[in-house]
């Protein structure tokens, strides 16, 4: 494995049980992800997207295979130590946005830096910095249900790249925005990308979305039907 | 510490969930220190009453002296020994003569205990001087209690003719007047007995210089010991009975105290299973920031002990000048005893000792510890990817 290669994902299989039934969400995939890229996981509803994009997360197990996220295989991490991996190296953003309801902005992209343990001057900057890139510092004391769709998923950006992650991880993150907020959020993305480095992964079929992604990895059913680099 | 800061800071973020909480259960505080607290000052109370009234410091009984077995008392008489004969004369204990009588009030028979005391002693706190004050030489001055007025319908200055036999087994008859009744809440010196003057019932039964019970003053420094015909009880006999009483009806007091604390609890319980549930979505966020599941179930668990913390601070603040007030000016209980026309007035002043907040603090922190673990701890089978969809697994 090289060092670039950031993710590797192999023979990867993940079945859900119901009672006696199981059913087979994710069929052998086979993919790897550079440091850097800008992809996404694309295919119809219930192809496997979020799926697979919890196990590389960390969040979940698979059933068969494995997923390797900076040279840790999912399936040894503890759950201790995938709170870890989360914590240091992986930024979520969600179609929900999951702000925390009772902290303000402010509050809210603070936190994974509070969970990093890191002083309150190095919060701070890091803060001011990460609402900048999002444009929304002004907002800095609003509580979430105060916010608009597009400045909470701002928000949520924001508290995805404070930490300066190596991967952030977005489901759907344009799915309950207007397509003026869906280009702003993703210009804002595609911006940290080149600049910071950061690898992005999407899970997503909005068309929006996948005008953007310099890579496609097609799911359907549970398997990776074709792989589009776009350079 | 990071949890617990975000522990204080939901917390007070909740609002008015929080408060009500907070109520409640400092609500349950101060009540447990109250019903503890009065229960404790009553014990106190009777107790004390008790010794004052009826067995000071201990008394030595005559060996034959059975208080339940009226037949007891017609050999439950000898002469006071030399040395008790001593304290007595020093003011340090005063000698009692029982007898059974019968009296006949309504133109009813009735048993009565005659109880022969000295007007003038020092020991116990019954105001039997008004038997030395009585005019009539025809009859027998004597003084009760307002339970036996209630079951015989006798009043100050009613006359009742009473029948005895003396100790040499003869019947002789006689009027007794009642001089006074007292109004005292002290069963031991009121149920079924007359109290007269020791001289006279020594003349009735014709036993002279002999008694039934010495009892002596409180707080002695020295007690004669005993014989083989005077038998010395202590408190710890004396006051069996009133102990036994008092620890049944703590018993009720330790259910009022668990009723309390259930409730209480139950409050929280709520509170911390409908928080978890409400907020699942938020747990499943914790984890996907980085959050291990024992953080956030301490994060949880703390916010509920915090909310007992709280409780603590408020029901002080609200309860302390509340509790420090009835300690000192009492409760006021009138209480119409049996049905009587006789409504005493009880005043009883709660005691609350360090013990007892100590130990009420204690286990009520305890209990919310476990009442806020119970329903967080469950987070460790929730799986992330569900919590963050709001499914509880
Ligand atoms: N917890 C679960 N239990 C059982 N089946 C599940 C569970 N989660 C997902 N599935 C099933 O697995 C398949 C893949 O689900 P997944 O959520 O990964 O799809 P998706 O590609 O993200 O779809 P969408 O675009 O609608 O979000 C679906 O058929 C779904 O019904
Ligand atoms: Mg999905």
């Amino acid at each position: 494995m090289t060092d670039s290669q950031i993710i590797k994902v192999n023979n990867l299989i993940k079945d859900y049980t119901m009672g006696k039934q199981f059913f087979r969400a994710l069929n052998d995939i086979n993919l790897s992800v550079k440091t850097g890229e800008f992809c996404g996981l694309v295919g119809p509803s219930g192809s496997g997207k979020t799926t697979l994009l919890n196990i590389i997360g960390a969040l979940d197990n698979p059933t068969g295979g494995d997923a390797i996220i900076m040279d840790k295989s999912v399936n040894a991490l503890k759950s201790k130590e995938a709170a870890k991996l989360r914590n240091e190296s992986i930024g979520f953003i969600f179609q929900t946005y999951n702000l925390l309801p009772i902290y303000t902005v402010y509050e809210n992209v603070e936190f994974p830096l509070l969970l990093l343990k890191k002083n309150k001057r190095d919060r701070e900057e890091a803060v001011m910095r990460a609402l900048e890139w999002v444009g929304i510092s002004d907002k800095a004391n609003s509580k979430p249900n105060q916010l608009s769709g597009g400045e909470s998923q701002r928000v949520a950006v924001a508290r995805a790249m404070v930490k300066l992650p190596k991967i952030v991880l977005a489901d759907e993150p344009t799915a309950n925005l207007d397509a003026a907020n869906s280009h702003n959020i993703l210009k804002t993305l595609q911006k940290l990308n080149s600049e910071l480095k950061t690898t992005f992964i999407f899970a997503t079929h909005d068309e929006k979305v996948i005008g953007y992604l310099r890579r496609k990895i097609i799911l359907g059913d549970g398997k990776v039907i074709d792989d589009i680099n776009i350079n | 510490m990071l949890v617990l800061k975000l522990a204080f800071r939901n917390i007070t973020h909740a609002g008015l969930r929080t408060w009500l909480n907070v109520i409640v259960l400092s609500f349950a505080f101060v009540l447990i220190v109250l019903t503890e607290g009065l229960y404790d000052g009553m014990s106190e109370q009777v107790k004390d009453a008790e010794i004052d009234s009826s067995v000071g410091g201990g008394q030595f009984w005559q060996k034959d002296y059975d208080p339940n077995d009226p037949f007891s008392f017609e050999t439950a008489h000898s002469e006071i020994p030399v040395d008790l004969k001593k304290e007595i004369e020093r003011d340090n204990a005063s000698a009692v003569l029982i007898a059974s009588a019968s009296i006949f009030p309504r133109n009813l028979i009735q048993s009565v205990t005659l109880k022969g005391i000295d007007p003038d002693q020092k020991i116990v706190n019954l105001p039997v001087t008004v038997l030395k004050e009585e005019q009539d030489t025809n009859a027998i001055p004597g003084l009760i209690g307002f339970r036996m007025a209630k079951s015989t319908g006798l009043q100050a200055g009613d006359y009742v003719s009473a029948r005895w036999r003396n100790i040499k087994g003869t019947f002789d008859a006689g009027d007794i007047k009642i001089v006074k009744v007292i109004n005292i809440n002290i069963p031991s010196v009121d149920k079924g007995q007359i109290w007269i003057p020791l001289e006279s019932l020594r003349t009735m039964m014709q036993a002279p210089g002999q008694a039934t019970v010495i009892t002596f003053k409180k707080n002695l420094s020295r007690i004669p010991s005993g014989s083989r015909e005077w038998i010395f009880k202590d408190h710890n006999y004396l006051l069996k009975d009133l102990n036994e009483n008092i620890s049944r009806k703590r018993l009720y007091s330790n259910f009022m105290f668990s009723l309390l604390l259930g409730i209480a609890l139950l409050a929280v319980f709520d509170t911390q299973v409908l928080s978890i549930f409400r907020r699942r979505k938020e747990i499943g966020t914790l984890m996907a920031l980085g959050m291990t599941k024992w953080s956030v179930i301490i994060l949880f668990t703390l916010e509920g002990c915090l909310l007992g913390i709280l409780a603590f601070i408020t029901g002080f603040m609200y309860g302390y000048p509340i509790l420090a007030y009835l300690a000192k000016e009492g409760i006021v209980l009138p209480r119409m005893i049996e049905q009587s026309q006789f409504a005493i007035l009880l005043v009883l002043y709660p005691k609350y000792g360090l013990k007892l907040y100590i130990v009420t603090a204690l286990i009520l922190f305890i209990s919310v510890i476990i009442v806020s673990f119970l329903p967080a701890h469950r987070i460790a089978k929730l799986k992330p990817t569900d919590a963050l969809k709001g499914k509880l697994s």
